[in-house]
């Protein structure tokens, strides 16, 4: 099915520009993380949103969900690991494939920082995606660089595919198996001549054919290279337009001040101007 | 020509013949490469009696995946005169393809 607007992102901007996009009577759906496991949902309090004082970031999440959930909006869980600008947008979540007339870039804010070698072996032996590349490692040794909470079971479905397993993060997650290797460690630095032939996890090397690196979220210019930056903040105009068409982003992404308030607003603002984008393009 | 599905076989008669191949490598499980999909399918087309183009899917032929040392997918890879002349992994629209191509026709 073919979405009016697809946003990446399921935090208050995202859901602000998918409700926003709702009321000009767009379809719309939402691509991202569970929102239980947002940083903003771990807040303590938050003080500043006009008319909700004192709520925690957890009570306000929940309500911007549910009223996102009531406003018809869709959502697939997951990670945007490719992303097309042909025809419209088409982005793939895991197997998952989905497609827009338009787009809202709302990841929040992204760590941009890669690992030593990430960049150069990228499709040479560093994945971001388990579903799409496991199959070519079967048999051989791979290690999971995991900063998410589902990471463990992309791990698991390795293992059950027949690739020899490490999982390599700063803290062993609760939900990994037990017959999986453990490797406590922050730094991770990728190895090789051609193609990736080991990992030096705190300066331990661990021999392997790949490291799939699972982060939260890809940063907005892995998805779309032709997307323009500003000091690490995707540059947007006052309807937060990219430089690229039919593109829009708002929320932490486009810089500070990172506040829930500013999120929504701007959010608002994407989902209309996206709508208008949208408009002019059946016209 | 249209759209070829490769075996180990038609591919390696493919690429015995002079001119330009270009080949996809994909899989159903991949998301990525569904996505691919439509732009090599219009590649086929617009190149019609001037290229080759066509897929091999990696679990049906995995020893042609392990030939070209292919680590991820979709992985597309053009071949002038049975020489592998460039590799692009990923995915990006038909102008990255269609640049590589026009430079080896």
């Amino acid at each position: 099915m073919k979405y009016d607007l697809i946003v990446l992102g399921s935090g208050p901007a995202g859901l602000a520009a998918a409700v926003a996009a709702r009321g000009r009577g767009k379809t719309a759906l939402v691509v991202g993380n569970r929102w239980q496991d947002s940083p903003l949902a771990k807040a303590e309090k938050i003080d500043n949103y006009l008319g909700l004082p004192g709520r925690t970031g957890y009570e306000l999440l929940e309500e911007f969900q549910k009223h996102a959930e009531d406003a018809g909006i869709e959502f697939l869980t997951g990670r945007a690991i490719s992303l097309m600008a042909w025809d419209g947008f088409t982005v793939t979540v895991g197997a998952d494939m989905v497609q827009g007339g338009a787009l809202v870039m709302a990841p929040g804010v992204v760590r941009q920082a890669k690992f030593p070698g990430e960049q150069e072996f990228l499709g040479r032996g560093v994945s971001y995606c388990a579903t799409c590349d496991g199959m070519l490692y079967r048999g051989r040794d791979v290690v999971v660089a995991g900063r998410t909470n589902d990471a463990p079971e992309e791990a698991r479905y390795l293992q059950s595919i027949g690739c020899n397993v490490t999982y390599t993060a700063p803290k062993k997650p609760d939900s990994l198996d037990a017959d999986i290797p453990f490797v406590a460690a922050g730094k991770v630095e990728i190895r090789g001549d051609k193609t990736v032939s080991a990992v030096l996890l705190d300066g331990t090397e661990i021999p392997c054919a790949c490291v799939f690196i699972l982060r939260a979220s890809l940063a907005p210019t892995d998805l779309l290279p032709a997307l323009e930056t500003e000091n690490g903040y995707i540059r947007v105009d006052r309807a937060m337009k990219t430089n690229v068409e039919g593109v829009f982003a708002c929320g932490d992404c486009t810089g500070a001040p990172l506040q829930v308030a500013k999120a929504v607003g701007e959010g608002h603002i994407a989902g209309l101007s996206a709508c208008e984008y949208l408009d002019k393009q059946t016209k | 020509m249209a759209l070829q599905h490769f075996t180990e076989e038609s591919f390696d008669k493919a690429v015995k013949e002079n001119g330009l191949l270009v080949v996809d490598f994909w899989a159903e499980w991949c998301g990525p490469c569904k996505m691919l999909g439509p732009v090599i399918e219009q590649l086929a087309n617009d190149y019609d009696g001037k290229a080759v183009v066509g897929k091999v899917n990696v679990d049906d032929e995995p020893e042609l995946a392990q030939r070209f040392g292919i680590m991820s997918i979709p992985t597309v890879i053009f071949f002038k005169d049975g020489k592998e002349v460039d590799k692009k992994i990923g995915v990006m629209p038909p102008q990255e393809f269609v640049k590589t191509i026009e430079a080896n026709l």
